[in-house]
């Protein structure tokens, strides 16, 4: 999710050696079209997000994505490939062509969006932020009570920084406790060595599920950052950035207007809606502009599903990280999920 | 004539013999030795019964989902259930005959080698050490022969640990000799050349050559060449292991008499062949345990590929635990992975021991 200062350095000196920039409008579209899949960055394991199910099929929200990327495309959601990468190497994956997308967890900062020869489409898949995770038995009930708290801290993260500029900001104490493993954090908590996990929200749900009771354990209500994590592609190619910026606006229409994986086709013969109809390629030749077939939203729909389908297979109640929509529903749901309209 | 018969020896006092003779020597000889022994036999007490209900007694052997793990011990459905996945990374599943093949090939082919009475040995060997890689690649990558290309990206697993490891030994060791060669020799260029590359190699970080390979190298090369990352890592690890290799040679070289040198040249030995069939067998044959060393510190470093995101066996196994499904297996699959490292590194050592015995000449005191 953050990055080593290390890889800022890298990357800073390579923008300056001239490597980034290289890429021309409509090249990435035109070579994803010649080698006929969709090449995709993901995370090396990440629950919910991008992880390797026991057929070896990455699964998650961020490969969702990119699959929804390829049915844009080429009308086939299965023609992509992914690239399993860690944070270290994902910018370089990216600036340096191996990979046509990163869909991995990445938060959206100004320096990465200004400074690094990338673009972050602007689409949002995750609204993320640092949280708290306690066990009930602590009685808090909000991170202000957490004043002389033991907190277990996964080490190399920018979430160290974060939580003591809370923490200072609040005028509370706290002793920190790092960890190298998610896996060390989760097993300190459940034997008492460290009151509270603090993490990004959509990884303390999957710690809290690591837990033997699970049902012991609360995420307090406060996020103390703002990590809006998004797919980035390189920077200078508009068209590409376009097709995968509306790829993700067209997931959150969908939900908005009710369309489903399973209705979708019925909708697209018999919509009354004119609103659905430009959308779904009906009417109009909206696909036309973004270089991509005029059934494109059929496609990402009925193959992938709805921003709102993909984010209960991967992250919803149905799956064992059980995270609330929250922020991520739509704006006339309570959340700020908000996509600007086809046409 | 009555025939004298002896009368059966009298058995040792039963103190002298037999298990309490044994413990009494070994365990209870003073009171000193007594303390210990209790103290150890608690120590045993305290570790080995737990382990033994978790791992094996209250395990839970036989299921398909996390929710068959019912029982208070480990899920070893888990290890189970991704099996595959630890054994053969992300290779399709279909194909995986191809990986046992290749296996087998190599079991087969290095058989005769064993067999001591095996006629031109060394010309069999030597074809076999150029022929097998072929073989082998063409089977793993396939892409020709009507086999169905199967990228390095897909490799993983413990194949991904041992074509890491393997190629690492065999690239690594020859490279390796003629360093240490080149470091002895009398020309100074050849000298400063392989001095140069030995201390820059061993001088930095596997893990620095490893990140440099895939971080660094693909910003400096024209946009859509991508070498093979697996090919970069293995590059890197041939490099960075014959520089340790090197020294281990070196240290046999200066353990072989300067006699032997002499009464080489004193034969009419050229360099090469003073080298090839006085000095080298003897020095290599000091090493073993060096280099055995060597290969299993590089067989346990395979994991460190994980930088550069390759997942060898211990990755594969870290990667499975992070299924939202099968959350908090991690304890399981770091057993496994361990015990799968245990026994090939304990294969290793056992193997150079017996090297050892063959080998030996009488030179050990």
């Amino acid at each position: 999710m953050k990055m080593l200062k290390s890889t800022l350095a890298i990357v800073t000196a390579a923008a300056v050696l001239g490597v980034s920039g290289f890429a021309q409008a409509g090249a990435t579209l035109d070579a994803v079209q010649k080698k006929g899949f969709v090449q995709c960055g993901v995370s090396d394991g990440l629950p919910g997000f991008s992880v390797p199910d026991s057929t070896g099929k990455i699964v998650g929200i961020d490969a969702d994505f990119c699959r929804a990327v390829a049915a844009a495309v080429f009308g086939d959601a299965t023609k992509v490939k992914f690239s399993q990468l860690n944070a270290k190497e994902r910018f370089t994956a990216l600036q340096s062509g191996e990979i046509d997308i990163l869909s991995r967890n990445t938060t959206m900062t100004s320096s990465r969006d200004a400074g690094m020869g990338l673009k972050f489409p602007g689409f949002i898949t995750y609204y993320d932020g640092i949280g708290f995770l306690v066990n009930n038995k602590l009685g808090v009930k909000s991170a202000k009570e957490l004043d002389g708290a033991t907190i277990c801290i996964q080490a190399g993260t920018t979430t160290e920084l974060n939580v003591s500029d809370y923490f200072r900001g609040n005028g509370l104490k706290y002793t920190p406790i790092t960890f190298d493993t998610s896996d060390e954090s989760a097993k300190s908590l459940e034997s008492g060595r460290c009151d509270v996990l603090t993490s990004d929200k959509s990884q303390l749900f999957a710690q809290r599920s690591k837990l033997a009771s699970p049902k012991d354990y609360v995420v307090l209500p406060e996020t103390i950052s703002k990590e809006p994590l998004g797919p980035v592609v390189r920077n200078g190619d508009d068209e590409w950035l376009a097709i995968v910026r509306w790829t993700g606006y067209a997931m959150l229409n969908a939900e908005e207007a009710g369309i489903t994986s399973k209705n979708v086709e019925a909708e697209a013969k018999a919509t009354k809606n004119p609103d659905v109809a430009r959308m779904l390629g009906t009417d109009g030749e909206y696909g036309k502009d973004l270089k991509v077939k005029k059934d494109w939203v059929v496609q990402i729909v009925k193959q992938v599903g709805n921003y709102g389908e993909v984010f209960e297979k991967n992250l919803g109640k149905s799956t064992a990280l059980e995270i609330d929509r929250g922020l991520n529903a739509l704006w006339n749901a309570g959340g700020i999920q908000y996509a600007p309209p086809v046409r | 004539m009555t025939t004298h018969t002896f009368k059966p020896d009298m058995p040792p006092p039963s103190s002298s013999i037999g298990i309490v003779a044994w413990m009494r020597a070994h365990m209870f000889s003073s009171w000193i030795n007594t303390l210990l022994t209790l103290f150890a036999f608690y120590l045993i007490y305290l570790i080995v019964p737990p382990i033994v209900s978790w791992a094996i007694l209250d395990a839970n052997w036989v299921g398909t989902t996390r929710a068959d793990c019912t029982k208070e011990g480990a899920c070893w459905v888990f290890i189970q259930q991704r099996f595959g996945q630890f054994m053969y990374g992300y290779y399709p599943t279909d194909l995986r005959w191809r990986v046992d093949l290749t296996v087998w090939l190599a079991v087969i082919g290095v058989a005769p080698l064993f067999i001591s009475r095996f006629p031109r040995k060394a010309i069999y060997g030597l074809s076999f050490l150029v022929l097998y890689p072929i073989i082998s690649y063409t089977l793993l990558h396939g892409g020709w022969f009507g086999l169905t290309e199967v990228p390095t990206s897909q490799w993983g697993g413990l194949m991904l640990t041992l074509v890491i490891a393997t190629v690492g030994i065999v690239g690594a060791l020859p490279l390796g000799i003629v360093l240490a060669l080149g470091r002895r020799s009398n020309m100074p260029a050849i000298r400063v050349v392989c001095v140069t590359f030995i201390e820059f190699w061993r001088g930095v970080p596997l893990i620095t050559v490893l990140f440099m390979s895939s971080v660094m190298l693909p910003l400096f090369l024209p946009e859509g060449m991508n070498f093979d990352k697996l090919l970069r890592a293995l590059i890197g690890v041939i490099l960075f292991q014959s520089a340790y290799i090197a020294e281990v040679v070196r240290g046999g070289l200066q353990a072989i008499p300067k006699g032997q040198y002499e009464a080489a040249a004193a034969m009419g030995l050229g360099y090469w062949r003073s080298m090839g069939l006085v000095i080298l067998p003897q020095a290599l044959k000091l090493v073993i345990p060096g280099i055995v060393n060597t290969f299993i510190a590089l067989f346990k470093d395979t994991s460190l590929v994980i930088i550069i995101g390759l997942f060898d066996l211990l990755n594969s196994v870290k990667q499975a635990a992070a299924d939202p499904k099968w959350l908090g297996m991690a304890t399981e699959g770091y057993v496994f992975a361990a015990l799968v490292f245990w026994i090939f590194c304990f294969g290793m050592s056992r193997y150079s021991m017996h090297l050892e015995r063959k080998l030996d000449t009488g030179h050990k005191r």
